[in-house]
């Protein structure tokens, strides 16, 4: 049991990390191009079109993970900034930093194909619809957590201060969220529900699968890699980063 | 004990003593404010069946950008003269001693915005039971903004463009003030209560008043060291 703790606080130090990293962020990206390579195969090939919605559906394949990812990722994003600002841990530190660039990207492509599957099923780009406006918030409050750290020159100082706001946003997106589905629901009496999708069929449910997979290897191998060069810049005086540097010149 | 009620009871003394001394500062929130919500008739036109139904929410979005305008100062000048320093070097909690600077905010620039509101109320035909409710919403709401946006002022202390930034980081998080605020008013223009929305609001403010000064405390402490 001890013997195991251990292993784990390895890799927490940033020369073990590194190369941890190294290692396996080409295995994820590899992963992840392959996985979305038959995830979209199966997705626009195989599955059949909705009897209701036609072709226009298939952009589910990409809206839904990119969806998913968005909100997980910034609670994870808010996990490491906790785990950097109690333990201070400087990799956790760097990771919450690394993943608010994907998670936002995350956010823009779900907001981005949301309205492009909104055109032909709504007939409009965009509704104040109680998700889309909280997926809004949410790309804001990623905007916010990367103002708030590039604005601050202080590496030490921006991670801990960015931490805060990340925890601050984290507590308030459930509150967010249902004060917007409210806030819907009053205002607009009964509005689009995307919840009652009718049951999927096993070929779709098995590329949204597949493409929710290829999201989190690419969000890994791509949060990994931004995670490294971080590393690398904000110890680029320390022992280990010469040695390996010094290894490839 | 009863030093650290002296020590908060003073601070309080002095920020409102300062205030007093500096009028302009939190006239020109509440003429920002005035200025605001008569913009809106100019921008949407005179009808004012519009204005009313439009009222809550421009009152509720100009309540928050005139608390945004009044953050910016919130501690950058005793970060400045440095007796920022001296109440973070205190023997007192500091997310107590950050709750009488918020507190003294509050009196300043909230609870003006809380007394004037009634008159734009009018101006843009509400009616009475409705400019109560707006006055009920504003007076739980407006502890939250000063709350939430201590929090942003924090974060940004000695930043250049603090004061752009606090917007972007702090707006997102007004949302829920927002909606309840702006709903409150909203569900007794059409007839219904505004005893959830104020409950809500009630325990927004609770919540809020828990877990933000040491979130405060905490970004002063990160940004001040």
């Amino acid at each position: 049991m001890a013997e195991q703790r251990v292993q784990w606080f390895k890799f927490a130090s940033p020369p073990n990390f590194y190369d941890l990293a190294g290692r396996l962020a080409p295995w994820f990206g590899g992963l992840a191009a392959i996985l979305f390579v038959v995830g979209l195969y199966v997705g626009f090939v195989l599955a059949p079109p909705d009897y209701q919605q036609g072709n226009s559906y298939r952009i589910m394949f990409i809206h839904v993970p990119t969806a998913w990812m968005s909100m997980f990722l910034y609670v994870l994003m808010a996990v490491y900034a906790a785990i950097g600002l109690i333990w201070r841990v400087k990799t956790a530190e760097v990771m919450a930093k690394a993943i608010a660039p994907t998670g936002a990207l995350f956010t823009f492509l779900a907001l981005w194909t949301g309205a492009l599957w909104g055109k032909p099923t709504w007939g409009t780009y965009w509704v104040w619809d109680a998700r889309l406006t909280s997926e809004l918030i949410l790309l804001f409050l990623y905007l916010g957590y990367m103002a708030l750290h590039a604005a601050i020159e202080d590496r030490q100082r921006a991670a801990n201060a960015s931490a805060i706001l990340a925890l601050a946003g984290v507590v308030n997106v459930p509150i967010i969220y249902f004060s917007v589905v409210w806030w819907n629901t009053l205002h607009q009496g009964a509005s689009i529900t995307v919840t009652s999708a009718p049951t999927m069929e096993t070929v779709m449910f098995s590329a949204l699968m597949l493409m929710t997979f290829a999201c989190w290897m690419y969000a890994i191998a791509v949060v990994l890699w931004r995670a490294r060069l971080e590393l690398l810049e904000r110890e680029r005086r320390a022992a280990w980063v010469l040695e390996r540097m010094g290894e490839k010149a | 004990m009863n030093g650290l009620a002296t020590a908060l009871f003073t601070l309080l003394r002095r920020d409102l003593i300062l205030a007093l001394r500096r009028r302009q500062d939190a006239l020109v929130v509440l003429g920002f404010f005035v200025v605001v919500v008569s913009l809106f008739p100019l921008g949407v036109g005179p009808d004012p069946q519009l204005l009313r139904s439009m009222a809550p929410g421009v009152l509720w979005v100009s309540a928050l950008l005139a608390t945004m305008l009044s953050l910016e100062r919130l501690f950058s000048d005793d970060f400045r003269d440095g007796s920022l320093e001296q109440i973070l070097l205190a023997p007192q909690p500091l997310s107590l001693m950050v709750m009488s600077k918020i507190l003294a905010h509050w009196l300043i620039t909230g609870l003006p915005l809380v007394l004037i509101s009634p008159l734009l109320g009018m101006q843009l035909n509400l009616d009475g039971t409705e400019i109560l409710t707006l006055m009920a919403a504003l007076l739980l709401g407006t502890p939250i903004l000063s709350l939430v946006g201590a929090i942003g002022a924090a974060l940004t202390l000695g930043l250049r463009g603090g004061g752009v930034l606090i917007s972007l980081l702090i707006l997102p998080l007004y949302v829920p003030a927002l909606v309840l605020g702006a709903g409150a008013v909203d569900a007794v223009m059409y007839g219904s209560s505004a005893q959830a929305h104020l409950s809500l609001m009630a325990a927004l403010l609770i919540l809020t008043l828990l877990l933000a000064p040491w979130a405060i405390a905490a970004a002063l402490r990160i940004m001040s060291d």
